[in-house]
């Protein structure tokens, strides 16, 4: 069994159904993407795996047995909607948030000034957080997020409000968390970031769990049998009859001399056989298979579900 | 368990180190004490003052004030009219003029000018002295022209002064002395410093719940503990402000009322004056040992009862328990609305009915100091919502144990159905945002 699993959740708020039968399976020390619109279910789904609301029917299971209350102590979250007590003092806040976590007071002290030093704002311990700005308080509050060393790690949003240079810095921390082993879950809008660093995604669209897996076996089952050509030959060569009846020519494009051919394969054909014949008449510079980005499935996805 | 500690811990300490703790901790107590001060100065002060009072005597009273305390009258022969009286005043710089009428023993009306407000002791010396020396002349006419044998012997001997001394009996029988004006005194003191106290702390703990719901720290925080134990621990921590600075309040002021005493009432014993009270005639013999009048004696007797160390551990206990199950009963019930809505303006259309409540049972409060017996305050002394207050304003008055347990378990046993109640309408509440929240919606809350 996974790390953590989510069986047939089901969530019911005054007016409508928040999750409707949701199951997700978030293999151990995988960076679990959780895709989806606004209001598909995301942050309801996150609070029930928090234990911050219950469902109202489906189970939960943390390393092969049921989710306990104890647990809260090593999941860490870090919430969209980030906050501290404004009139509190950035150490002593810490200091509680990781108590409440079940660390000491000695460890929580010891631990946070090296993740100060780390972060270098060492010089912020004794000041309110209502001095901070925006970006100094996430950084605060991403360091008490991760101080109790959770085994799974939330992230709701985590990049949104960080400039590019922080926005790195947390990746690098993140990423770094992976190697030690911890599981992560995050929630985003941000396509570009999915990519570069889930290794496993799920998307959810109208209360409704649409496709589960690791990114790169979703990408290829979407891949959808297009490829890409560079070459370049005489203007008077009609491509569509250089390769064959096998591929479609779908789009053409020159640039710089080069001619950029987006091809369809419609049946099985090697991909040797397509190379051979285009070898005498055209200068080949790349051929590759178009893996479509998260974004493109993403809408597509939600597009299809609209319109079922 | 642990981590409810954690909570008060921080509930507490970060109240305890504002300074507005500070200045209200050390405020009260000090105006509370120059308050008893001043009430101890005022009865007990001498008019020291010196005054020249001018007296136009046109009666056959002969000269009928010598000097009273500190005043000395003199007596001057003119026919000023009550218009030249305040040139008479500013040339001659009396204190006051005193004009005696010509028919004075026929219509006793005395008018005294002064460009200051005569003080209430002389003006009741100045009263006095001249009845009782109209009296004498009228009565020594009446002895003449009757001529009966003895009477002036037999009239005197007609003469009782009537000692009444109010003596509340307790469940065990023993009658011990009592001041139904002290007692009812304290009673509302007590009330109204529960009513402050449930209202300030219940709004702390109101303010505290949208604080953490507006900044979105609470979603981090019922990340690592149940909603209902954060706001345990929240209610408890913030009830621990209350005492401590209740019991601040409490030795602040018994060590002041303390010196006051020592300083104004030297050389009384006051418990000696406490068990002087239960033996009739006994206050005389302690008015012997000292410079003041019997009055005065009486006054102090008063007071002293009521600092009978008895009384004030019952009362202090009274105090404190109503003050813990009322502050719970509404703390959990403000912090409810405060979860409910955004901002601290929304919380209005919850808080006016509790307020109304509250504000209600003061006002009972002050009519039970009145009638502690009547149904109402009998009812709303039992009702959970007012008992708080009405009944520590009862209790001074002596209520029966089982009023008294009733009362306490009633209370008991609705803000443990308040807190569960409100328990569910938080839990949901604070993950709530943006949403104008309406009574409807609240009872739909109970339900999930």
């Amino acid at each position: 069994m996974s790390f953590f699993v989510a069986k047939n959740i089901i969530k019911n708020y005054a007016n409508h159904r928040a999750l409707d039968n949701v199951s997700i399976e978030i293999p151990e020390g995988a960076i679990y993407g959780l895709l989806g619109p606004n209001g598909a279910g995301k942050t309801s789904l996150i609070r029930i795996i928090n234990q911050i609301t219950g469902p109202d029917s489906g189970e939960l299971f943390f390393k092969n047995r049921k989710l306990e209350p104890a647990d809260m102590n090593r999941i860490g979250y870090l919430p969209e909607e980030r906050g501290l007590y404004k009139k509190m003092k950035v150490g002593e806040q810490a200091v509680y948030l990781a108590r409440l976590k079940g660390v000491s007071r000695h460890d929580a002290i010891q631990q946070l000034k090296a993740w100060f030093e780390k972060f270098g704002i060492e010089a912020w311990w004794d000041r309110k957080v209502e001095e901070l700005s925006k970006g100094m308080a996430q950084k605060v509050q991403f360091i008490t997020t991760v101080l109790h060393e959770p085994e799974m790690l939330i992230f709701d949003e985590p990049f949104s409000g960080f400039d590019p240079i922080n926005v790195e810095l947390l990746k690098k921390e993140i990423l770094e968390l992976r190697k030690k082993g911890t599981t992560i879950i995050f929630s985003t809008h941000n396509m570009a970031s999915v990519e570069e660093i889930c290794s496993h995604i799920a998307l959810i669209n109208k209360s409704k769990k649409i496709i589960e897996g690791p990114i790169n076996q979703i990408r290829n089952k979407y891949a959808n049998n297009t490829y890409q050509l560079i070459c370049k030959y005489q203007e008077d060569l009609h491509p569509q009859q250089l390769i064959g009846d096998e591929f479609e020519l779908l789009s053409e494009k020159i640039e710089d001399g080069q001619h950029e051919l987006i091809l369809q394969r419609l049946e099985a054909c090697p991909t040797n056989t397509l190379l051979r014949r285009l070898l005498d008449k055209v200068d080949i510079i790349s051929y590759q298979k178009i893996i479509p980005g998260m974004n493109d499935i993403f809408i597509k996805l939600v597009k299809e579900e609209a319109n079922n | 368990m642990n981590k409810t500690l954690i909570i008060i811990g921080r509930e507490f300490t970060t109240r305890v180190r504002k300074k507005s703790f500070l200045v209200l901790t050390l405020v009260v107590p000090i105006l509370l004490a120059g308050f008893y001060a001043f009430l101890m100065w005022m009865l007990l002060k001498d008019d020291t003052q010196n005054r020249h009072i001018a007296v136009i005597n046109d009666s056959e009273l002969e000269r009928p004030f010598e000097q009273i305390n500190n005043n000395t009258f003199e007596y001057i022969d003119s026919s000023l009219t009550e218009k030249e009286a305040p040139d008479f005043l500013k040339q001659q710089g009396y204190y006051a003029l005193i004009r005696i009428p010509e028919n004075v023993m026929d219509h006793p009306d005395v008018p005294v000018y002064s460009f200051s407000q005569v003080p209430m002791e002389l003006k009741n010396e100045i009263a006095s002295q001249l009845r009782s020396k109209i009296e004498e002349i009228k009565r020594a006419k009446v002895i003449a022209e009757s001529q009966v044998p003895d009477l002036e012997a037999q009239l005197l001997a007609t003469q009782t002064p009537v000692l009444v001394r109010t003596l509340k009996i307790s469940d065990t029988g023993e009658a011990k002395e009592s001041s139904s004006e002290v007692a009812s005194a304290i009673g509302l003191i007590g009330g109204m410093i529960i009513y402050f106290f449930i209202f300030m702390y219940a709004s702390q703990v109101m303010k505290g719940v949208i604080e953490e719901k507006t900044n979105r720290i609470i979603e981090v925080l019922v990340s690592s503990v149940k909603p209902f134990q954060f706001l345990l621990g929240k209610i408890i921590g913030v009830a621990a402000v209350g005492l401590v600075q209740f019991l601040i309040w409490v030795a602040f002021g018994l060590i002041l009322i303390l010196a006051l005493q020592t300083l104004f009432l030297p050389g009384i014993d006051l418990e000696a004056l406490r068990n002087a009270g239960s033996l009739a005639g006994g206050l005389t013999d302690i008015s012997g040992t000292g410079n003041l009048s019997e009055e005065k004696i009486q006054i102090i007797q008063n007071v002293a009862m009521t600092i009978d160390p008895l009384f004030i551990l019952k009362f202090l206990a009274a105090f404190l328990f109503y003050f813990i199950g009322g502050y719970l009963l509404y703390a959990s019930l403000f912090a409810a609305i405060g979860a409910a809505v955004d901002n601290e303006t929304d919380s209005q259309q919850f808080l006016t009915p509790l307020s109304i409540i509250l504000v209600v049972g003061l006002y009972i409060g002050f009519a039970a100091m009145k009638s502690p017996e009547s149904p109402m305050v009998f009812w709303s002394s039992l009702i959970p919502f007012t008992s708080p207050i009405v009944m520590l304003v009862r209790i001074p008055f002596g209520v029966p144990a089982w009023e008294v347990i009733t009362s306490m378990l009633l209370l008991i046993a609705s803000f443990i159905f308040f807190t569960w109640l409100s328990g569910k309408i938080y839990r949901i509440g604070i993950l709530m945002y943006g949403k104008k929240v309406t009574w409807k919606e609240l009872y739909k809350w109970l339900k999930y």
